[in-house]
């Protein structure tokens, strides 16, 4: 039976292709980069030693010398927030990269050669996506007996695998279908080789975004136990500063410029890693939308 | 036949978008009688999906319905308020969906969902009678009473479909729309789908207009066919007189790009893309496709006109024959 | 009912659970050093009075728990037979308390509060969520999709720390902490009611407000895809009231597969609770797990773990089975 709409070509494309631009992954990494440079740039200005315990009065309330006060050991509390940003970063960068790499082994193995292997990888996945993460990080953290930054970040990343597993998990399942891969693999494009060439490559930008919300996962688990003391005591972290504000009584005792800087900081770290996923997940649906 | 029960009456509609104004439908025309099955036809774009939902005021999102009056037997629809409007809606005007798969509320019963009908008219018959009733819409369709109780994903795309007659007929309108119904249906189920409508069509003596591009549907099912074509009505006829002796060219060209398997004709399609609607060709919209288009066409607009009695088209070739000009 | 499906889900059930029994087993004996002895000459070095007592009982406790010198299999053997008992051992600092009993004074305050703010922020911020996709809302509203983006990337208990501040310090209207006056007895009366409710109001408002956003959010998505459907379309061809429409046929639509966000994050939801009962010195599970890092009380904390474990991980094993008899369109998916 013939249509009348088969028969010719369709209306002229009405509507132009004006580039838009993201503006919630511009403003995100602006809120990442302003970040990252008040942490790192910060640090090579200012007087490490102002952040030492004793280094002025304790509980001094901020003034025009020192911004933000000194806390109850007598460290300039901006410097100590200078000192933090870059090691909360850092531990949500590592594990999240640990995290994503892992998940994304995992993920691909899963979804790829399927079978034994998929069911292995998607029952571990599932348990473990069951389990409230604090609570397994409290009994891996309450045993280990000093606590670093680069050993906060493992524990962190031992957990954050799961997610970035099962999202990967579900992309190359689809993509395995694409017509693409399906042609490769008649040609005799094996395996491993179907993987790397063909699969992961189009996984880039979901890889992207899901490290970002690892990151910003890992970071809020970081804190969370930092919270609960189970944090680098040795060293300086958002999180810390939280528990000593916590731990000295700063909120009852209305010394703001304990916490108050730290959850300024925090709240930034998550509202840019927000904005920039968020973005990402533009991208990506764009794309999406294009390639139909 | 009798007096129309309903009237389009120059009926124009624009879509604002980025790139500037769509003028969709461009004053189109015409009536509708008691018990009609008249089709509307042309390419996407041609705005007959635009025109049938202007009727049930169902436009969504930039399109605005700019000028003319659409009359349901007296009442001007595009003066009455949003509240006025719902009220019409499936009690005089009702509709047949175009994505029968997922036009059904996939958390609710069909009872439920043909209950909300009545309900929303101020029409829900007593608790004894309700259940009778929507037992008798489904077997009026072809479809056991048991499908009351169950669930959309439980149904076949044609059950569907049959349910969404049974609800466009709850109310007995006195039009029923139908946006290409069965286009997502496959085509032994696309016939009885179709028969069905026709039945209930005829049992409740409402008018059908019948949207769609499938010119054999069209030849089985509809009494009259209107071609559509950049927003403008060009042709309007009876099925009869559309296949046996079309006039305009488009619709000769429409006409005769259907593979006949009696002859063996080469595959004809139509020449030419479709007109941009943002930025319509001057004169008659037809004349950049036209074989035989000649000086007025580039210069103005035909009118419908009756060539022949309840034949109209427009198109300067048949000027000279005008008897009257007045929409059909 | 599809059997593949309940099964394969119980079996995830059940190595969540000795999952949750191995780890708290495996770890402490991984690790070297021994946390307990550690624990235990620490107390012996300070032996303030009513302590020292207990030292006795508490080494005999330690060395059931622990055994060491039996053979692992044997040690991990009895560690279940306690587990099954729920049989944790002792509390380290408040013996003879047991962990039992310990964990089953704070559950209620934890479920109370947290059950009933997870569920007011849910329902609010679905709702808040569902209006903002609704085309029909005053432009206004439509502001609050930025705010509620910084909201959602505000962790609970920092949300805490800022009411403390704004409602305890600069404005005395809402206790400090606990869950009732300190030193009162209490009783099943309105004035206990009102106590408590005073009590849990800012710590359940540093839930509620927090967890707004992200429902809001994650709802508004789910609605703008629901209200795109042809369901939609042919309600209002119907000519249904836009309430019914919005209701019935959008929000019923959108909250289903809401529910699923919940089940996924309600780890999340219950980490972030733990932290806000610490801030407010609330008496549930998450202050006395903090307690219980703080003094190092080991055998607390792993009851508390593994009852959080498997708490969640019962939740969500019912969530599971039930999901599927309330949305009609769910196939058991066992792919």
């Amino acid at each position: 039976m013939a249509t009348a709409q088969a028969l010719t070509q369709p209306v002229t494309e009405t509507r132009p292709r004006r580039r838009r631009i993201n503006w919630l992954l511009v403003s995100g990494l602006i809120i990442m980069l302003a970040l990252i440079l008040f942490g790192v740039g910060g640090g090579m200005i200012i007087d490490k030693s102002y952040a030492q315990v004793g280094a002025f009065l304790p509980r001094m309330a901020p003034d025009a010398e020192r911004l933000l006060g000194t806390d109850s050991q007598g460290r300039d509390v901006l410097s100590v927030l200078i000192l933090s940003t870059p090691n909360t970063l850092l531990i949500g960068l590592i594990a999240g990269t640990v995290g994503v790499g892992v998940g994304v082994v995992l993920g691909l193995l899963s979804g790829f050669f399927g079978g034994i292997i998929d069911g292995v990888i998607r029952t571990v996945t599932d348990v473990f996506v069951t389990i409230p993460g604090i609570a397994l990080l409290v009994v891996i953290a309450t045993n280990v007996r000093s606590i670093n930054v680069a050993i906060m970040a493992l524990i962190v990343a031992s957990l954050a695998w799961r997610f970035p597993a099962r999202a990967i998990r579900a992309q190359t399942l689809s993509l395995r279908e694409r017509g693409y891969v399906q042609i490769a693999r008649l040609n005799g494009v094996g395996g491993l080789e179907l993987v790397i060439k063909e699969v992961l490559p189009n996984l880039l930008p979901y890889i992207a975004a899901s490290f970002v919300s690892t990151v910003s996962q890992s970071i809020l688990a970081t804190i969370g136990l930092e919270a609960l003391g189970l944090g680098p005591q040795n060293e300086y972290t958002l999180g810390m500063m939280i528990y000593w504000a916590q731990f000295y009584g700063a909120i009852l005792r209305g010394f703001w410029w304990w916490w108050m800087p730290p959850i300024v900081i925090i709240v930034l770290i998550f509202v840019g890693l927000l904005l920039t996923s968020s973005g990402l997940d533009d991208l990506v649906n764009t794309r999406l939308r294009r390639s139909v | 036949m009798n007096a129309p029960v309903l009237q389009v009456d120059s009926l124009h509609i624009h879509y604002q978008t980025l790139a500037g104004m769509v003028k969709a439908v461009n004053g189109v025309s015409f009536n509708l009688y008691k018990g009609e099955r008249l089709g509307l036809v042309g390419e996407s774009g041609s705005g007959k999906s635009t025109t049938a939902l202007a009727i049930i005021r169902m436009l969504e999102g930039p399109a605005r319905i700019i000028d003319g009056a659409i009359n349901l037997s007296g009442t001007n629809l595009l003066a009455l308020s949003d509240d006025e409007m719902r009220a019409v809606r499936f009690d005089r005007v009702s509709m047949v969906p175009q994505g029968a798969m997922n036009s059904l509320n996939p958390v609710m019963r069909i009872r439920e969902q043909i209950r909300d009908i009545y309900e929303a008219h101020g029409k829900l018959p007593k608790r004894s009678e309700l259940d009778g009733k929507i037992a008798h819409l489904l077997t009026r369709v072809g479809l056991k009473p048991e499908v009351a109780g169950m669930f959309p994903h439980e149904l076949s795309g044609g059950m569907k479909q049959r349910v969404c007659i049974a609800m466009a007929i709850a109310l007995q309108p006195q039009v029923i729309l139908a946006d290409e119904p069965t286009s997502a249906l496959d085509v032994v189920v696309q016939r009885q789908v179709m028969e069905t409508l026709g039945n209930v069509q005829q049992e409740l003596g409402a008018a059908v207009i019948l949207v769609g591009h499938d010119m054999g549907l069209m030849a089985q099912f509809v009494d009259r066919i209107g071609v559509m074509y950049a927003g403008r009505l060009v042709e309007l006829a009876s099925v009869e007189q559309i296949f046996k002796a079309p006039q305009h060219p488009y619709t000769q060209q429409l006409i005769g790009s259907i593979p006949n398997l009696e002859q063996k004709k080469l595959f004809k399609g139509i020449p030419g893309t479709a007109p941009s609607l943002l930025d319509p060709p001057s004169g008659c919209p037809f004349h950049p496709r036209c074989s035989e288009a000649f000086e007025p066409c580039t210069l103005d607009v035909p009118p419908l006109r009756e060539t022949a009695p309840s034949c109209w088209v427009a198109c300067h070739l048949y000027e000279k024959v005008v008897s009257h000009d007045h929409p059909a | 009912m599809n059997l593949q499906y309940v099964i394969r889900r119980t079996g995830v059930f059940i190595l969540v659970v000795v999952l949750a029994v191995t780890v708290n087993f495996m770890i402490p004996r991984l690790i070297p050093g021994d946390p307990i002895e550690e624990k235990l000459s620490q107390l012996t070095a300070t032996s303030s009075g009513n302590l020292v007592t207990g030292i006795e009982e508490m080494a005999a406790a330690y060395r059931t728990q622990f055994g060491l010198d039996r053979p692992l299999v044997e040690q991990y053997v009895n560690y279940w037979r306690d587990i099954l008992r729920l049989d944790f051992g002792y509390s380290l600092s408040n013996y003879p308390e047991t962990v039992s009993n310990s964990i089953s004074a704070a559950l209620p305050w934890t479920v109370f509060l947290v059950g009933t703010s997870t569920l007011i922020s849910f329902v609010i911020g679905s709702l808040l969520g569902g209006l903002l996709a609704w085309p029909r809302i005053p432009r206004v509203l439509r502001g609050l999709i930025p705010v509620l983006m910084v909201i959602s990337a505000v962790p609970y208990f920092l949300l805490g720390i800022i009411l403390i501040y704004l409602f305890v310090i600069v404005n005395r209207i809402f206790p400090a902490g606990g869950a009732y006056t300190f030193g009162s007895t209490l009783h099943w009366d309105l004035e206990s009611l009102g106590d408590i409710l005073h009590h849990a109001f800012l710590p359940g408002m540093s839930i509620v407000v927090a967890g707004i956003g992200a429902w809001a959010l994650n709802m508004r998505g789910m609605m703008i895809s629901v209200l795109g459907e042809d369901f939609i379309t042919l309600a209002k061809a119907k000519g249904l009231r836009e309430k019914r429409i919005f209701l019935w046929y959008g929000l019923r639509n959108g909250l289903l597969p809401q529910l699923t966000t919940l089940a996924l994050t309600l780890g999340y939801v219950v980490s972030g609770s733990i932290l806000v009962e610490v801030i407010f010195s609330y008496p549930g599970i998450g202050y006395k797990l903090y307690q219980a890092i703080q003094t190092k009380d080991f055998f607390v904390v792993q009851g508390i773990v593994l009852v959080l474990i498997v708490s969640i991980g019962f939740a969500l094993y019912v969530l599971d089975l039930v999901y599927p008899l309330i949305d009609p369109r769910i196939q058991y998916d066992v792919r």
